[in-house]
């Protein structure tokens, strides 16, 4: 330390002047992420008369949970939501049970086709995979899965199963092989070594797998407004209705969809890079 | 492994390779032939159609612009983001927490979000009265102002989608060693050369696949121009959404989505060729 400060040749005011950049630079790139959900969020609690409010201060006056709780009781806006939610879960569902073993396979196992394998999981992120809903939509009404939780699911899963066995891949390699085939020598069968071993070990990466397929599926908005006419998710229901309903109406279902995934984000903050870091390799 | 379990891999992948077959490969075929054929028959009806459709030129000209704007910002943003929270010590996690958060908005909430920010009687507005470069309410998201609504789209964009873009950078940050940067600053590289020459040649993988991503996804923007402005702003995926649900022709609606799947593989194409990352030279 001491022979840091001696041969810098800057004088101190320098040194502080780009901190005070530095940390300028920071707080304003916080605020233009936090700001706009404040404003949507004064929106949306400060119902009718705020919408109206001109000029507006930005400081958090008239504003009560009413207006969000008159929101929640609108018809179909809690049937959406927990639409949303199904629709959501039976992503996660999919895409951990069949991503987790295809990622197995990629980080224990050598075998032909591997590299196509690759391919086809990397091919599905040049496409606008949403779009694919459109043809769907014919095969669906056959098969009883148009305008259901189930058909919006399944296409969501083809959003967020690439993802899911890649990143998994990346973190049964993070687990020890040795410590797999210790488990073999003291007399533990493949999946026994699976289940007491690897996947333990496994569990964290894997949940935070599933909170990205949950988000992926709970935001998106073009494949569940195609695929759903009366069973609509969140999305989907906010966008047929976006037209006809009153601004703080629109702010209070802004909201609604921002809240959930934020907590999300922030509980799996610590793993969100080392997921990237893999799914970007 | 053993040659005798060598079923055990096709085995676990099998299940996703069906699910890809059937809900990837087969619509795909099925988008191309709906676009291509009229009653079971090949025809280039759709795309005529299509691309004699009012909005078609428009939409395209849109699609691009923004993309064009909003990409290039959105890399400028994440990598000043990565660059300044590599010199941060304690607060690291809370910043990185914060810029994350876009990652969890969905485009149509982001729209919502500056709807409220740039509506007429909206915060913009307001601060602009405040500041007196105003006398009444203006307003931005309206057909007779274009240029302003693309402004509002392109801001709300990037405003959602910088987070992707930044967390594969800092991701791709954090596997460069320090020594090259180190060693860079004993030979007597500035803080510019040392970006230009060492950082960004090393985070090429990270810059190519945060391209790709953004890339792609711009060309499927669609929900937050509805949130801002309505149909005043003729986007390709808008204009297949108003094919297949208004209008109930699905041939259009799969031509439109051949066009989108063309387009973002030639990006795609163009990233892969243009940056190319070279495995030997990784760290």
């Amino acid at each position: 330390m001491s022979a840091q400060t001696t041969s810098t040749a800057n004088p101190a005011g320098f040194v502080s002047s780009r901190r005070w950049l530095l940390w300028s630079g920071i707080a304003a790139l916080c605020a233009w992420v936090l700001v706009p959900i404040y404003l949507v969020a004064l929106g949306a609690l400060g119902g009718r008369q705020g919408v109206y409010q001109w000029p507006k201060t930005g400081l958090p006056t008239g504003i009560s949970l009413d207006p969000f709780i008159l929101f929640l009781k609108t018809e179909g806006v809690l049937q959406s939501f927990l639409n949303s939610l199904g629709a959501a879960g039976i992503t996660v569902a999919l895409s951990i049970l069949l991503g987790a073993p295809a990622g197995y396979a990629l980080a224990r196992y050598n075998f032909h086709g591997k590299d196509s394998y690759r391919l086809l999981v990397l091919l599905t992120r040049a496409f606008p995979l949403a779009i694919l809903a459109l043809p769907l939509t014919v095969s669906f009404i056959k098969l009883g899965l148009y305008d259901t939780i189930i058909g919006v699911g399944l296409i969501h899963t083809v959003l967020a199963l690439p993802f899911a066995a890649l990143v998994t891949q990346g973190i049964f390699l993070g687990v020890p092989r040795e410590l797999e085939e210790a488990a073999w020598v003291f007399g533990c069968t493949r999946v026994q070594a699976f289940f007491k071993i690897v996947a333990p070990l496994a569990l964290p990466g894997i949940v935070a797998t599933a909170v990205f397929a949950f988000v992926i599926s709970w935001n998106e908005v073009f494949a569940a407004s195609v695929l759903t006419v009366r069973n609509r998710t969140l999305t989907a229901y906010l966008l047929t209705v976006l037209s006809e309903s009153p601004m703080h109406y629109r702010f209070a279902g802004g909201l609604m969809l921002i809240l959930p995934s934020v907590i999300f984000i922030f509980a799996v903050r610590r793993y969100l890079f080392a997921i990237w870091g893999i799914s970007s390799k | 492994m053993t040659n005798n379990r060598s079923w055990i891999p096709y085995l676990l992948i099998l299940p996703s390779v069906a699910f890809l077959a059937l809900l990837f490969i087969v619509p795909l075929v099925q988008t191309i032939w709906l676009a291509f054929s009229d009653n079971g028959v090949p025809s280039p009806a759709n795309a005529q159609r299509m691309m004699a459709d009012i909005n078609f030129t428009r939409s395209i000209k849109n699609t691009f612009l923004l993309t064009i704007a909003v990409v290039p910002v959105q890399l400028a943003i994440a990598l000043a983001m990565g660059t300044m929270v590599a010199k941060v010590g304690r607060g690291r996690e809370t910043i990185l927490w914060v810029w994350t958060i876009p990652l969890g908005i969905s485009d149509l909430a982001a729209g919502l979000v500056w709807l409220s920010i740039l509506q007429n009687s909206g915060y913009f507005n307001s601060l602009l009265l405040g500041l007196g470069v105003i006398g009444r309410q203006a307003s931005w998201l309206s057909y007779q102002t274009p240029v302003a609504l693309f402004f509002a789209i392109a801001v709300a964009e990037i405003w959602r989608g910088t987070a992707i873009v930044m967390v594969i950078i800092v991701a791709g940050l954090n596997q460069v060693p320090k020594e090259f940067r180190e060693a860079a600053e004993i030979f007597g590289a500035g803080p510019w050369t040392r970006f230009w020459r060492i950082t960004l040649p090393l985070i090429r993988p990270a810059l190519q696949s945060a391209l790709i991503l953004r890339t792609v996804l711009a060309f499927e923007v669609f929900a937050v121009v509805y949130a801002l402005g309505g149909r005043n702003f003729p986007v390709l995926v808008g204009e297949a959404y108003n094919w297949q649900n208004q209008n109930q022709n699905y041939g259009v609606a799969a031509a439109y989505a051949v066009l989108i799947m063309i387009i973002s593989l030639a990006a795609t194409l163009i990233y892969l060729k243009a940056i190319k990352v070279d495995p030997e030279r990784l760290p």
